[in-house]
């Protein structure tokens, strides 16, 4: 036992150093997919519309990782905790990616229409959202359950932002239809990072149970 | 309800103190494990709740040991009587040299339990179908003992503590020289036996006691770090020791 458990240790750690990895590949696909929208840049749109590989291997090998761990090492109590919470987050941080592929698309399509409006809010939803997954995994990382706590608070901001951006891009389209079909676009994007925010959400609440045990979902504990 | 308590136990090993202050509630019907490093002191105390220190020379108890109310260290109490109402299976199956149907009717034969020749053959069936073993021997009852598998040796000694009918049995670290296939068959056994019996267990294997019981004590150096639901202790233990043994952080 002497031997084997600064070897699970190892383990463990190489495996959460793996999802930080993670973490940062599918903020920076946030981050250019968004700005590819901004500046209007076909290379870097499609940098992250083709790029979605790396982070789906990642998604496999920490799957595979944590069910080693799991079947050689029967972790218990915060171990057990911190690898459950890990299969979890690598299912929220690989839909990260894949909503970083969508924002893409949408903003490639809408690269081929003028612009309907100085971009404002959404660029803002982007920086709520990648701050809410930073601050998720770098609660993770410091098993802080108050800045977890912080981003759960986080998500009312973005969630307010994306109705604003919907009731402003509706008056758009209502006075000029040409701008319909880039206005939803818009709309489209300002979704996906709502969601992007859903899933660091998801990430806060898997690091409150990680660290107290405690859940916190769906407010079965009055959201602590 | 409380089936087994005990009250600031104190044990002694002539200077040296092995049990410091233990108190701690068992409930009956259902499984409690013990758990610690070795001697941590779970193996003495689980063998004070049947007095099977008292053989051991320079032991002494402090405190009291409370089974339906009753001190089973108070004056007076017999203590054969005792250990036919709290049984006992050892870490080696001990089978004596006789017959698979003479070990388990032994007991029943010295504690004058064994009535008609028909009686007692029916509680030697009962015995061992209740150790899971009945399929296995009931066309070799009189063969030795010592023939049949480990595994099945050890369910034989089940079945022979649980002729007499206890109301408790304590098993030190029952599985630990078992194969995984006959350490299975126990667990499943244990599980079966707690409807009617109050079982406690000592067992070095942390996941055995995971699947097994229903609540888990976690001794170390002599003292009780932390009494609580299994499923408690092995995903959210409240005490840092605790928490530290069952991840392996310790030593």
């Amino acid at each position: 036992m002497d031997k084997a458990v600064p070897h699970f240790r190892e383990e463990l750690e190489a495996l959460l150093a793996r999802l930080l990895e993670m973490g940062g590949l599918a903020e920076a696909r946030v981050r250019e997919a968004v700005e590819g929208l901004v500046t209007r840049d076909p290379a870097l749109i499609a940098k992250v519309r083709d790029g979605d590989e790396p982070l789906n291997r990642l998604h496999i090998e920490i799957d595979d990782r944590c069910f080693r761990l799991l079947a050689l090492h029967q972790p218990m109590a915060t171990d057990l905790r911190a690898i459950v919470a890990a299969v979890k987050i690598n299912t929220d941080l690989e839909r990260v990616g894949d909503l970083a592929v969508n924002i893409a698309q949408a903003a490639g399509r809408y690269a081929t229409h003028p612009p309907v409006k100085k971009l404002i809010d959404i660029p803002q939803m982007s920086d709520i959202a990648q701050g809410m997954l930073h601050d998720a995994l770098d609660a993770f990382v410091r098993r802080d359950t108050r800045l977890a706590q912080q981003v759960l608070n986080e998500d009312d901001r973005l969630d307010g932002l994306k109705t604003q951006v919907f009731r402003e891009l509706l008056t758009y389209m209502l006075q000029d239809p040409s701008t319909v079909e880039p206005a939803l676009d818009l709309i489209l994007i300002s979704r996906h990072l709502e969601r992007i925010g859903d899933h660091a959400t998801n990430i806060a609440e898997d690091v409150i149970f990680m660290v107290s045990a405690q859940d916190v979902r769906h407010h079965t504990a009055g959201g602590a | 309800m409380i089936k087994v308590r005990a009250e600031r136990l104190n044990f002694y090993y002539g200077a040296t103190r092995a049990l410091q202050d233990i108190s701690v509630a068992v409930q009956p019907n259902v499984v409690t494990a013990f758990i610690g490093p070795s001697g941590c002191g779970k193996s003495t105390f689980l063998r004070t709740l049947n007095r099977m220190n008292d053989i051991v020379p320079g032991t002494r108890v402090e405190g009291r040991v409370l089974i339906d109310d009753a001190d089973i260290y108070a004056p007076g109490v017999d203590v054969v009587a005792l250990r036919r109402r709290v049984g006992m299976v050892f870490q080696k199956s001990n089978p004596f040299p006789k017959s698979i149907f003479e070990n388990v009717a032994y007991g029943l034969r010295i504690n004058n339990m064994a009535g008609s020749r028909s009686e007692l053959a029916g509680r030697v069936e009962e015995s061992l179908r209740q150790a899971a073993l009945w399929g296995e021997v009931k066309d070799r009852l009189h063969e030795s003992a010592l023939a049949i598998s480990g595994g099945q040796q050890q369910r034989l000694c089940i079945a022979r503590a649980l002729a007499v009918r206890p109301e408790i049995l304590l098993m030190d670290e029952p599985a630990s020289a078992l194969d995984p296939i006959a350490t299975q068959r126990i667990e499943e056994l244990i599980y079966d036996l707690k409807q009617a019996y109050t079982i406690v267990i000592v067992t070095h294997n942390m996941q055995q006691a995971a699947r097994v019981s229903d609540y888990t004590a976690f001794f170390w150096l002599g003292r009780l770090v932390e009494y609580d639901r299994t499923d408690k202790i092995f995903t959210n233990p409240a005490e840092q020791l605790t928490e530290d043994y069952v991840t392996g952080r310790f030593g």
